[in-house]
């Protein structure tokens, strides 16, 4: 239904403030929240519950593969086109270091950088919550807090009420 | 660092504010003028370059003052020298990240991009002195119609892949870092080309909070992985020194002594931006005193650690015992290039001591002008490493000179105009100091000072 609102959009004008109110609405049994903060909050995401440790996983299957691709690459070279450089060994390890190395680390990153952007589903240039007139200073130095029309509790009128509750600066219905 | 008396950020000023003065910077740039005059002279270098390397391209190596046995001069030495002051930036992102030295937060933007576009100077070296960089793809493993295949066990061949990854690893770093402050000029632009600008290299971030979490510990992750990446590429480029036969090259010193002088050199440019912006787009409130001597403090460190490195070179050659490392210590210290080895002792380590001296620390112009005779010590440095070795080949018959040519001097100095010209880019075109990291900074010393 494309007149069906995304969520409601809370403003709050302090740190304290929005991790209070993420700890409230969380406490009131509301599920389907996001906030937006300048910064990153650890303590936010602790109260959210928000835990993702896949990137680290990432990086470490990049790694892996980065590994992997430098030992075969360099083997395989060697096996192709063996070069007798004054008898010295054709698969040492020790000169194979600093390819697998860089190698390691460069998938590492490559797979770092790639997965944050998977897993945040990035790039999306637009999303519905920057239809809040105030959003832009989510980047700045104000905190928001955002409750999805689909969360089992929404109820346009009691939602707001309880986020002005809060002390939300602002609240806005943005369309998705 | 938890007591106010530490504050590295004066806390009277809000994060609105500072986010206003740094987004500000791109939008309305306020120092056209030395914006324009600085660009002049970095095109003109840039200029210089381009002419230089089309000589070289149409008329060969032989143009440089190279010959047999100095076969590496220049090109090698800026080489090193470029890719050493490289080595800071990633230093301060990623180490300091770590340690969760806060101070770093007004200076890693930055000295990132002085490392990207420093690595790019030296990068460009090798290609150039390749005499026909149009077979650059043969350092690449490709399936050749000869079957003929790189050698992997040569230092040659590991310095591409350990230069390529780290400019690969610099850039994504630096761009990972960067998002949230790109989304934050994106809302603060008015004008619709900013905001297209902006709009699209912000990818959209917005800041969620599990987008936050997953970046957090995404950049960690890269800061933990680039600080052995900075150690392992100088100790690399050292290599293609220890691992030959040469004498005053074939020290197992090389790989701690390279990339303690990398961080020093780099250290230095870094002092020396960080004085010149700092100036130019009045940003005392977020660039400090206490910034600047913490900068000192850190140049001075690693300088006495990189003339540690000095005196072992030369307890080296003295345990050896090996003629041949005794001669070419002779040769540095007293022959025909003794005024490299003087004057880069002089210009490394002689100035450097002022900074014991607190004041001198926490003044602009001082801590400058002690940067620019590092940096110059420095490249004294690797210019002594670089032609003492060689000159004196171990047959008498072999011996030679090296003076550098008048293309030598250009492509050199050409080169600054090739940092100069994007540098100069990047800070009139992206925030110039992390926007979110510093508001982080702010925010938790005025909740400190608040209790």
């Amino acid at each position: 239904m494309a007149d069906l609102p995304y969520g409601l959009v809370a403003e709050f004008a302090t740190e304290d403030a929005i991790i209070n109110a993420a700890r409230q609405v969380r406490h009131a049994g509301y599920r389907n929240i996001d906030a937006f903060t300048p910064f990153p909050l650890p303590r936010l995401a602790r109260v959210m519950h928000i835990k993702d440790s896949r990137p680290a996983w990432l990086g470490l299957a990049g790694g892996i593969f980065g590994f992997l691709l430098a030992l075969g690459m360099q083997a395989f070279v060697s096996y192709a086109y063996p070069l007798n450089v004054g008898g010295r060994p054709l698969y040492p390890l020790s000169a194979y270091a600093i390819g697998i190395f860089e190698l390691t680390i460069l998938f590492a990153v490559l797979f770092l950088f790639v997965g944050l952007l998977w897993l945040n589903r990035l790039p999306r240039l637009n999303y519905p919550v920057f239809n809040a007139p105030r959003f832009h200073l989510a980047t700045k130095d104000r905190f928001f807090l955002c409750i999805k029309v689909d969360d089992r509790l929404f109820d346009r009128d009691n939602t707001a009420h309880l986020l002005r509750d809060l002390g939300a600066v602002s609240i806005a219905l943005v369309p998705s | 660092m938890t007591a106010s008396a530490t504050d590295i950020l004066p806390t009277d000023q809000s994060i609105g504010d500072v986010s206003r003065q740094l987004t500000d910077i791109p939008l309305h740039f306020p120092a056209r003028r030395q914006w324009w005059i600085a660009m002049a002279i970095a095109l003109a270098l840039l200029m210089l370059f381009i002419v230089s390397v089309i000589e070289l391209f149409t008329r060969g190596v032989g143009i440089w003052g190279l010959n047999v046995p100095v076969t590496w001069a220049f090109a090698i030495h800026n080489y090193v020298w470029w890719l050493g002051i490289g080595h800071a930036g990633t230093l301060i992102s990623a180490l300091l990240l770590l340690t969760g030295s806060e101070w770093r937060n007004s200076l890693n933007r930055f000295a990132e991009t002085m490392t990207l576009f420093a690595v790019v100077c030296a990068g460009i070296y090798p290609v150039i002195h390749l005499g026909r960089p149009w077979y650059l793809y043969w350092m690449f493993p490709y399936p050749a119609t000869m079957d003929v295949w790189p050698q992997f066990r040569s230092p040659l061949e590991w310095d591409i892949w350990a230069v390529l990854t780290y400019l690969s690893v610099s850039v994504l770093f630096w761009y990972t870092g960067l998002i949230p402050d790109l989304a934050n000029a994106r809302d603060r632009a008015r004008r619709r080309g900013w905001q297209v600008f902006f709009g699209l290299l912000a990818l959209g971030w917005r800041g969620s909070t599990i987008h936050w979490s997953r970046w957090s510990r995404t950049y960690r992750i890269m800061a933990a992985i680039a600080v052995p990446l900075v150690v392992s590429v100088h100790s690399e480029i050292s290599l293609l020194f220890a691992a030959s036969q040469l004498p005053g090259w074939h020290s197992t010193l090389f790989p701690p002594y390279f990339v303690l002088g990398a961080a020093f050199s780099g250290f230095a440019v870094v002092s020396v931006i960080a004085v010149a912006l700092r100036a130019m787009f009045d940003l005392k409130n977020l660039v400090t005193r206490k910034h600047l001597d913490v900068l000192g403090k850190v140049l001075l460190a690693t300088g006495l650690m990189t003339g540690y490195g000095y005196v072992f070179e030369v307890v080296d050659a003295l345990y050896s015992g090996n003629p041949h490392d005794l001669q070419t210590l002779l040769n540095r210290t007293s022959g025909a290039y003794a005024w490299l080895y003087w004057g880069a002792i002089a210009f490394n380590f002689v100035p450097l001591q002022l900074l014991w001296w607190r004041v001198v620390r926490r003044t602009g112009w001082s801590l400058l002008l002690i940067s620019v005779s590092v940096i110059i010590g420095m490249w004294l440095e690797r210019y002594m490493i670089l032609v003492t070795t060689l000159y004196r080949d171990f047959l008498v018959s072999s011996w030679s000179h090296y003076t550098p040519t008048f293309w030598d001097w250009s492509t050199y100095v050409g080169t600054i105009g090739l940092f100069l010209v994007p540098f100069l880019l990047a800070i009139r075109f992206i925030p110039v100091i992390s926007i979110f990291e510093t508001e982080k900074t702010l925010l938790d010393e005025q909740e400190a000072r608040d209790g």
